[in-house]
């Protein structure tokens, strides 16, 4: 499979990236790892007309502490994420569900960018960004703006990022002691998760949900009655709540939303213990 | 058309590419090296692993022009100039890891870099390390066995060798 003819341009900087995407609007896409956008231009499901490649920008892999968050470059891979001692230690969460992701010679390419800005509503990692409440820096023409993580996936495969704009950096809360869990229901070894849960249990709860919906989803539910005081079981079963998950090839509907009780109540206790 | 200079295997070429070439393709298709075997064209199956700057990647969902500037290791790169195999290699053929072959040259390339990688290895380490390998044939347990007698070798076994 060949993907489309497009042209092809290399961003030395996130200035020249925004720059390249001003000019080129919504026939360009930025290319990163390449890992989400690659397979669909192979299916021809996406044929950009430019590719901006901003693989080669430099300074933007980092992983760094910055008061009381964890700042993460755009470009840092699921590799480096899951190798971060400093991650491990502060946000093991973000680590280990990027040890879930793929494979690893996805997660050798693959970038934390990359996977929050093609939005995927079963991809791993925008669920536990999203139970973080994590912050996302896009930058564009006219500066850069902070969006809550909460506030950024809009639809499938949509995010709340301007044609013009770019995803440059992604702060979470350092939670080093908190409960945590990620929750990852599969059939095979690096399938995409058929439901999937992140959790974390800071004084306050965070809980978000792989493939229940068009994007990836804070379960409100679950999150409502914790702080009402239920308990883990009666809380789980809140799980499906404003939810709206497909049914395919690995599993109907309704089979999810009675999983996504399963997996959630798997993810309290763990995160409790 | 873009102008890209990979090195392959020690060996630097400069090559005018369309964009949109595959580096798989690029390898085998334009440089001739066809040992890399492409299989679900997916970034499922491995088939395709090679090492793009040491580590393992699937080149089928690599553009050839992303590769500028690397170095890649294809399974015609391993073996030594008078044909001495690969430890891995010499691994594999030991322990019989494999019957039809097809998905070896990736399982081979993603063992080195597995092996590179860790600092220990165990069975279930070895295992999931190999997670973005299929293989249609063995059932892996000969393929763990030959990447775990690497390991012992290099003395990064914690658990016993089943």
């Amino acid at each position: 499979m060949i993907p489309a003819s497009f042209d092809y341009v290399r961003a030395g900087s996130v200035d020249e990236a925004v720059a390249l995407l001003t000019e080129h609007g919504d026939a360009a896409k930025l290319l990163a790892g390449g890992h989400s956008l690659l397979p669909l231009m192979k299916l021809r499901l996406a044929t950009p007309g430019v590719l901006i490649d901003v693989g080669r920008v430099a300074d933007l892999s980092y992983i760094e502490a910055r008061g009381d968050e964890i700042a993460i470059g755009a470009l840092a891979r699921h590799h480096d994420l899951e190798t971060s001692a400093l991650l491990k230690d502060q946000v093991p969460l973000l680590s280990y569900t990027a040890h879930q992701v793929g494979d690893p010679q996805v997660r050798h390419r693959g970038t934390l960018g990359g996977t929050l800005a093609h939005g995927d509503p079963a991809s791993d990692l925008p669920a536990a960004v999203l139970a973080l409440g994590g912050t996302l820096v896009a930058q564009g023409p006219n500066g850069s703006r902070e969006i809550a993580a909460s506030d950024f996936f809009r639809g499938f495969l949509e995010t709340a990022l301007a044609p013009d704009e770019m995803l440059v950096e992604i702060r979470v809360p350092k939670v080093p002691g908190a409960g945590w869990s990620f929750q990852k229901f599969n059939r095979r070894a690096q399938d995409w998760a058929i439901v999937g849960v992140a959790a974390v249990l800071n004084g306050h709860a965070g809980i978000a949900l792989v493939n229940m919906g068009s994007t990836p989803l804070r379960a409100a539910g679950v999150e409502e009655a914790l702080r009402g005081g239920a308990t883990v079981s009666d809380a789980a079963a809140a799980a499906d709540e404003g939810t709206d998950p497909p049914s395919d090839i690995n599993a109907t509907s309704e089979y999810r939303r009675h999983l996504v009780t399963v997996l959630v109540r798997r993810a309290l206790e763990e995160a409790t213990r | 058309m873009v102008m890209i200079s990979v090195g392959v295997n020690g060996v630097t070429h400069e090559t005018e590419v369309e964009p949109r070439l595959l580096l798989v393709l690029y390898l085998r298709e334009t440089l001739g090296l066809t040992g890399t075997n492409i299989g679900c064209d997916t970034s499922s199956c491995g088939a395709c692993t090679v090492l793009l700057n040491g580590e393992s990647v699937k080149s089928c969902t690599l553009l050839a022009v992303q590769a500028d500037g690397a170095d890649i290791t294809t399974i015609e790169g391993l073996a030594g100039p008078d044909g001495t195999l690969h430890p891995v290699q010499e691994a594999f053929r030991q322990n019989h890891a494999l019957q039809c072959g097809y998905c070896t040259p990736g399982m081979v390339m993603a063992a080195v870099s597995l092996l590179d990688e860790e600092d220990q290895l165990d069975e279930d380490g070895v295992r999931e390390g190999l997670e973005g390998n299929l293989c249609r044939c063995t059932g892996y347990h000969n393929i763990v066995k030959a990447v775990l007698s690497c390991a012992a070798e290099r003395g990064m076994v914690t658990g016993a060798v089943s």
